[in-house]
């Protein structure tokens, strides 16, 4: 017997970008203010079971027809890629490269080649949480 | 450089053999085979003239230099006469082989291979002058005896033969790897003629008796001497040329040679002495005792080598004496090894015509049971001859040569007494006691070896075969053995200068600065003193014991043979008993290898800690105690006292978040936000998850049930935790360093433009440790994925299920 919750569902749908709109946030400001691509993965994870809990597994495997092992992949090879660039430059192994920019919406921001990285291990979070709860939650 | 191409010309040659056999099938491989044996005896031969000249010739081939291992091929008196009965005894018995296997029933492949290797590994030991590669044939020549004694597989007995040959010989040889070792750190060489070089130093030091002893387990467990022969009967299951060959005329002296180089180290001490001849004159004794209890023919010979063995054992023993004594006495103990070498070629002769005949007789008859066979002379009697001859020479009959070494050697044993030294004035006159009682038996068993085989009557009922004599060919090469027994009994003086005399400059080499300078004369004849009246009581009484065998030989009956009761057991408790050991402790179950661990963990850390002083509690550093942290400290440890004690898994699941979410609030309360995030969201995950299994235990393990109270339990958890907690304290009270926090927090906006600290330690500063953690992560959820989808055990088990 499956009862209609409306009123979860409803919530869910609301607070669900509340929610990744604040790990998208922690993610952003993390080199400045607590917080940073792992807390930020795991709120994102938590978002989309939010979802799952208000909805059920197959809708929302509908709805975000993502592949989350190649998210895994995608977050690995971006950090690797970040951290192993400098080389190409001549310089070690993990040298990141900052500046500061007059950016015409943002005013003045500093750019830091430690967000892609960052942005690396934020998927990573997302994609292994995401396996674990999407490979329990089918099991039989 | 062509020695040392010698040495392994037989290995070279082995690589062909099997070729041989599977191409030339009209022609016995065996063929082939005896122009290696028959190529290097003339090789060595032709350096007869001049090594008894005193030349030495020495070649080497570097094979680790960096290491100092070189294969250095040294030829002198010693080693000459070696190789010379390697290679002449080897090309005989391969000879004999030829007639002895079948070429279309054998494996003979197999058979000539191992021979080969055989005969390079003990060349190798004799010539080494390098004692890392002297140990690397030795335990060839370990190897290849094993293969050898169990070349027909399929038996039992030449299994178990084969097995335990290995584990005496390869267990002195490792003992013996061990002396080695310590000797060529205390000379800091490994070349035995530069060890000789510099005996008298290496007397004065405190690895001195360490080597000793250790060499010495090699020499004896490869000789078969004191407890360990016990393998040598029981290696007699292999074929008759195998045991001709091996356990009679070469690798079984290979310990003798041993004794015999090291001689020049290892004479000075007192040790050296009595374990040599002590062992020697003991086993001579006990095993020639032994060998009239025999009844297979083999077996007879197996512990009449034995006895032969300790004989020159304790010859080489007395030789070793001369290094103490100078004056009138020293002549007397240089004959002693001069005795020694001459009864060494006297028993690789006599022994090895013996075994020859021994596998003619089963050869013919089907068995070799003494009590079977009987009455032969006349139907074998060229055997008949060799045998006698052979037999006579053992027993120390005159017109054979073993007569001549039997005298010599009765003159040492008689003047042991007379050396003063080491106590021997006391224990002394036991020797020559000993040694003609050994004698008696000695005859004895000879005798009974050969009426017992060829008089009486002729029993055609009991014999597998009707008894005929062997194929001449196969007699060529006994008789050829005999012939030279004979023939050493008449030219004994010319045998003493080509081959003994260069041998004793070898052993004796701090005596004597030339071969000339060996003033031994060797004559049959030596007027009416001691030793011929103990030899004519030894025919006498051996006589008389033979005749009387009968009466006495339930004697055999009540003395224990000890010494393969002690091998069998220790190989019952090495295998059964370590075995039950091992499941007393190894129980299979997780909790009890935890505890294992713990407990060595508190042990190791707090003994550590206390033996070294590193205990110190300083409160000086300590920050103050607010009222938070108590209210939060106690709720920890609520938390932890519940999810211990509770009898529901369920209030243990919620014990432990409240633990994570207080110690999440200890990071509010210290000042780390970005742990405190973190903590808070895995532990709500992790909640989840054990919430999880629990839900999907199995219905029957659900119960509700408190956790049993053990105190081995209980004690080891305490110790854990008091050792942890003492570990920080002291930690914390002696901080060595300062921090490099500093550099962190000056340069995290300057250097790494950011402004969380954590963040870009993470990301920047130590940024390889994340690289890894999100590869840690990534494995654990592939692994998990993976565990969850394939499940390949499961869908076996069904059609194992579907089959039946």
């Amino acid at each position: 017997m499956k009862t209609n919750d409306v009123l979860l569902q409803f919530t869910a749908k609301l607070v669900f970008f509340m929610i990744f709109l604040f790990s998208v946030h922690i993610f952003m400001a993390g080199h400045y203010t607590p917080g940073g691509g792992f807390v930020g993965g795991l709120l994102a994870a938590s978002a989309i079971v939010l979802l799952i809990l208000a909805f059920d597994l197959k809708t929302v495997q509908a709805g975000f027809r993502i592949n989350y092992r190649i998210m895994v992949a995608i977050g690995l090879v971006l950090a690797l890629g970040t951290a192993a660039y400098p080389m190409l430059d001549g310089k070690p192994f993990f040298t990141h490269y900052f500046d500061y920019f007059d950016l015409p919406f943002f005013g003045e921001t500093s750019l830091h080649t430690a967000m892609l990285f960052d942005a690396g291990v934020y998927l990573v979070v997302v994609g292994v949480t995401m396996t674990i709860i999407q490979s329990i939650g089918e099991d039989e | 450089m062509n020695l040392i191409v010698a040495i392994f010309l037989p290995i070279l040659a082995a690589l062909f053999v099997p070729l041989l056999f599977k191409k030339v099938k009209q022609l016995h491989t065996g063929w082939f085979v005896l122009l290696i044996p028959l190529s290097l005896f003339f090789f060595y031969a032709s350096f007869i003239q001049r090594v008894a000249n005193g030349d030495i010739f020495s070649s080497t081939f570097h094979w680790v230099q960096s290491l100092q291992l070189s294969f250095i091929s040294y030829i002198d008196g010693l080693s000459l006469l070696f190789s010379l009965l390697i290679t002449g005894i080897g090309s005989l018995v391969v000879l004999y082989s030829i007639f002895y296997l079948d070429k279309s029933k054998e494996q003979l492949h197999n058979f000539y291979v191992y021979l080969l290797l055989f005969m390079s590994a003990m060349l190798g030991v004799v010539q080494s002058d390098n004692v890392i590669t002297l140990y690397l044939f030795w335990e060839l020549t370990s190897i290849s005896s094993f293969l050898l004694i169990a070349y027909w597989f399929n038996r039992d007995a030449s299994r178990f033969g084969a097995l335990k040959s290995m584990m005496i010989t390869v267990f002195g040889g490792l003992l013996m790897l061990g002396g080695f070792v310590l000797l060529s750190m205390m000379g800091d060489t490994y070349s035995i003629r530069e060890l000789i070089a510099q005996a008298p130093q290496l007397a004065q030091h405190d690895y001195f008796t360490w080597a000793l002893v250790l060499i010495l387990f090699g020499a004896f467990t490869k000789s078969a001497q004191g407890p360990f022969y016990i393998w040598l009967p029981d290696a007699m299951e292999a074929p008759t040329p195998v045991s001709a060959y091996l356990h009679s005329a070469t690798m079984v002296k290979a310990g003798i040679y041993l004794v015999a180089r090291f001689t020049p180290i290892f004479a000075v001490s007192e040790l050296w002495i009595w374990l040599v001849t002590g062992t020697g004159l003991f086993t001579l004794a006990w095993c020639s005792f032994f060998a009239l209890k025999q009844t297979d023919l083999k077996g007879i010979l197996a512990f009449s080598t034995v006895s032969q063995l300790g004989l020159i054992m304790a010859l080489l023993g007395a030789g070793a004496m001369s290094y103490h004594v100078d004056g009138a006495v020293e002549t007397v103990f240089k004959y002693a090894a001069f005795a020694a070498i001459f009864h060494l070629i006297n028993h690789a002769t006599f022994k090895g015509s013996l075994f020859m005949i021994v596998g003619i007789i089963d050869h013919e008859t089907g068995t070799r049971d003494i009590q079977k066979l009987g009455g032969l002379m006349s139907l074998m009697p060229i055997s008949f001859t060799v045998a006698m001859i052979g037999s006579l020479s053992m027993a120390g009959v005159p017109l054979f040569n073993g007569f001549l070494s039997k005298e010599m050697f009765l003159t040492a044993m008689l003047s042991i007494k007379e050396f003063g030294l080491f106590s021997f004035d006391t224990f002394g006159v036991l020797f020559p006691i000993l040694a003609w009682v050994a004698s008696v038996f000695t005859f004895a068993y000879s005798l009974y070896f050969v009426t017992h085989t060829f008089f009486g009557k002729y029993k055609p009922e009991q014999l597998p075969k009707k008894a005929h004599e062997a194929p001449i060919a196969m007699l060529v090469s006994p008789i050829v053995l005999a012939v030279l027994v004979v023939t050493i009994f008449f030219i004994p003086n010319v045998v003493a200068t080509y081959f003994i005399k260069p041998a004793v400059l070898a052993i004796q080499p701090f005596l004597y600065s030339d071969v000339s300078q060996i003033d031994i004369h060797i004559s049959a004849w030596h007027g009416f003193n001691k030793e011929l009246w103990m030899t004519l009581g030894i025919f006498a009484v051996g006589t008389l014991l033979i005749v009387t065998l009968k009466k006495w030989q339930h004697v055999y009956d009540r003395v224990p043979a000890g010494f393969n009761k002690m091998y069998d057991a220790v190989m019952q408790f090495s295998d059964v008993g370590m075995n039950r050991l091992a499941r007393l402790y190894m129980t299979g179950s997780n909790q009890t290898y935890l505890l294992y661990m713990l407990a060595s963990f508190v042990v190791l850390v707090l003994g550590t800690l206390f033996t070294q002083g590193g205990f110190v509690f300083d409160a000086s550093n300590v920050a103050p105690i607010r009222v938070y942290d108590i209210v939060l400290v106690a709720v920890l440890v609520c938390g932890t006292i519940i999810a211990l004690v509770t009898k529901s898994r369920l209030t243990s699941i919620i014990g432990l978040g409240v633990v994570g979410y207080s110690v999440a609030m200890f990071f509010v309360l210290f000042n780390a936000p970005d742990l405190a995030l973190t903590q808070l969201v895995i532990e709500t995950i992790s909640v989840a998850l054990f919430l999880l299994c629990f839900y999907h235990l199995p219905k029957n393990s659900r119960t509700e049930k408190r956790m049993r109270f053990k105190l081995s339990r209980f004690a080891v958890s305490f110790g854990v935790g008091a050792t942890v907690t003492i570990v920080a304290i002291a930690a914390q009270s002696q901080k060595m360093m300062t921090s490099i926090s500093e550099y962190y927090k000056e340069t995290v906006y300057s250097l790494a433009g950011g402004g969380n600290i954590v963040n870009v330690i993470l990301v920047d500063y130590r940024g390889f440790d994340t690289l890894f953690e999100i590869a840690v992560l990534a494995i654990a959820g592939l692994g998990i994925f993976a565990m969850i989808k394939l499940r390949l055990g499961e869908g076996k088990e069904k059609k194992q299920i579907e089959n039946k």
